[in-house]
């Protein structure tokens, strides 16, 4: 079991969200976050003053997915969230040590 | 009255004079005219007052929640209760104060510069008219309206020391900011026997229709010398500082346009034409205002923002407020039009430029818009809107400059230099005064951790809850 960690730009989720049911996954935790990389913010005035906002608004995406499922998510997120321009956004792949479903207690892959 | 009553008395009243001849003192129609003079005169304070009442409710919308919402959306989230809360205690603590002193201070005879204490606790001040302030409303409307003004004024200050003072210092600096500050200008301007009163024959007759020196020019100037005081917050200007929310802003803004009808045109103090000059200008103003200073900042920013048109549209209101029902509705849309460029350079460059932290704009838009509007009122003001001086014949005198009389002009600035000073010394005595007991500011972390917190124990926004 892997989890993908995908932030996105707030405009792709919709279309993100379709590739991964696509490929079979329905299940994921969407956070609002604000971050940048090399993307440089925007200015803002007030009151003459001009200010840098680098805290720009970025959805994350938290999905574990059985490993078999993992090269399928990754394209279909990359496919759907790309516009090729810097502001994209990234991905992050770590290994899951364990999963469980609440009401039940089922373990392993097929809790997912 | 009914037909046949008449009748009967008209009938009764020649039985009475033939009978008794002597008994016969009034003949009945000049009973019937007395009558229907007093229900004209009824019908006129009817109008009136239900247009006073109606004004003074629109005033104190103003406050509550004009100005709070105006204020709150500017300020960062963390000091939002904290912001809308000091406009909030001026309704409940200014309305007491002015029914135990302060009324009285500003509106009872007493020298050139301060009433007396007779109407202390209001005694005194019942439902019929005083003459001297209107012969058609009762006092207690007079009052109360007066109070709605005597609200907003420190209410205007608080923007000055936003986000880094102590509510209590805030509510002691303001109690006797009222007193000492406000009453002795409002008595002067508006007051029977007041120095600068243009109405009741004050030796240098300010015009000031609803209180650009009285209300802005203090609470303005008065807001520079507490931001210079108190001196600026932590972080400024390094740290952006942004508002937290246009959106209540925007929402504050309109409720003061919408407002400041009943702060203008009740002004009149009556339902009359006066008034709905005052409406007129009092809108105009504000249009024109907005409009320069949304396209001055398109000039300069290439983007015309939603604060600037607002804060552009307030700076009209200001400087329209001692205008309002003296001048020609074109002469409104031209001061609404300098007043948004002045003000707009006032708070993009002036301040920069000395480097005072007025967090909220108060002077750049209260002071410096209430001391243009001052000025401008000297040079528009129309004797065909508002024959306010007349010779000792009753004839009616030019009024501002535009009729020949320059003269008012070094009058306005009579007014306005003594609105200055007794804001600058007042407001450093109180100052220094409330310092020295209770202590101005709050400390750094209690600043850091925001007022909502450290002086509520509140936060603004929950919606996590």
């Amino acid at each position: 079991m892997q989890k993908i960690e995908a932030v996105i730009q707030p405009s792709k989720l919709d279309a993100v969200k379709d590739a991964l049911l696509e490929v079979g996954i329905e299940g994921m935790t969407i956070l609002e976050a604000r971050g940048h990389g090399r993307q440089k913010g925007h200015t803002e005035f007030y009151r003459g003053r001009e200010y840098t906002v680098d805290l720009l608004p970025k959805i994350k995406l938290e999905m574990v997915v059985p490993d078999e499922l993992v090269e399928k998510a990754v394209q279909a997120i990359l496919a759907s969230a790309r516009s090729g321009k810097i502001g994209d956004g990234k991905i992050f792949i770590s290994k899951i040590d364990e999963a469980i479903r609440i009401r039940n207690d089922e373990r392993g892959p097929s809790a997912l | 009255m009914h037909p046949r009553i008449v009748k009967l008395l008209l009938a009764l009243g020649f039985c009475t004079s033939s009978v008794f001849p002597a008994l016969a003192q009034t003949p009945p129609a000049t009973d019937q005219i007395a009558k229907l003079q007093a229900q004209v005169a009824a019908a006129q304070s009817g109008a009136d007052n239900a247009w006073m009442l109606t004004s003074a409710a629109l005033v104190l919308m103003m406050t509550g929640p004009g100005l709070a919402l105006f204020y709150a959306g500017l300020v960062r989230k963390k000091n939002v209760l904290a912001t809308m809360m000091q406009s909030f205690a001026m309704m409940a603590i200014i309305t007491v104060l002015w029914a135990v002193v302060s009324y009285s201070l500003a509106f009872d005879s007493g020298t050139s510069f301060i009433g007396g204490l007779h109407h202390v606790f209001l005694r005194g001040v019942g439902l019929t008219p005083d003459p001297d302030y209107s012969s058609t409303l009762p006092l207690q409307t007079y009052m109360i309206y007066q109070l709605m003004f005597a609200i907003i004024t420190p209410a205007l200050v608080t923007g000055a020391f936003a986000e880094r003072m102590k509510f209590s210092a805030m509510a002691l600096f303001l109690i006797l900011w009222s007193i000492c500050v406000y009453s002795p200008m409002a008595h002067m301007v508006w007051g029977k026997g007041g120095l600068l009163n243009a109405a009741l024959g004050g030796r240098f007759p300010t015009l000031d229709f609803a209180g650009g020196t009285v209300v802005h020019i203090t609470s303005g100037v008065s807001a520079l010398i507490c931001a210079l005081y108190l001196g600026k917050r932590v972080g400024y200007p390094k740290e952006a500082m942004p508002p937290h929310s246009v959106v209540i802003s925007i929402i504050g803004a309109c409720l003061l346009w919408v407002g400041w009808f009943g702060f203008n045109a009740g002004s009149a103090l009556s339902s009359g034409t006066l008034a709905t000059s005052a409406f007129v200008n009092t809108h105009f103003g504000a249009a024109g205002a907005a409009l320069s200073w949304m396209l001055a900042e398109w000039i300069r920013n290439g983007k015309p923002s939603a604060l600037g048109a607002i804060s552009g549209a307030v700076a009209g209101l200001v400087a329209i407020t001692p205008a309002a029902g003296f001048v020609q509705p074109m002469s409104a849309i031209i001061i609404g039009l300098l007043a948004g460029v002045v003000c707009y350079f006032m708070v993009i460059k002036v301040k920069n430029w000395f480097g005072y932290d007025d967090s909220l704009d108060a002077f750049g838009v209260h002071g410096a818009g209430g001391t243009l509007g001052a000025i401008l009122t000297g040079v528009f003001a129309s004797s065909t809107i508002n024959p306010i001086f007349r010779d000792a014949h009753g004839n009616v005198l030019p009024s501002g400059a535009i009729e020949g009389n320059w003269h008012q002009v070094l009058n306005q600035l009579v007014g306005i230099s003594l609105a200055w000073i007794i804001s600058i010394v007042g407001t450093l005595i109180l100052l220094k005064l409330v310092d020295l007991t209770v202590g101005l500011r709050v400390t750094r972390e209690q600043e850091i951790e925001g007022l909502d917190l450290s002086q509520h124990g509140e936060e603004g926004y929950d919606f996590a809850s």
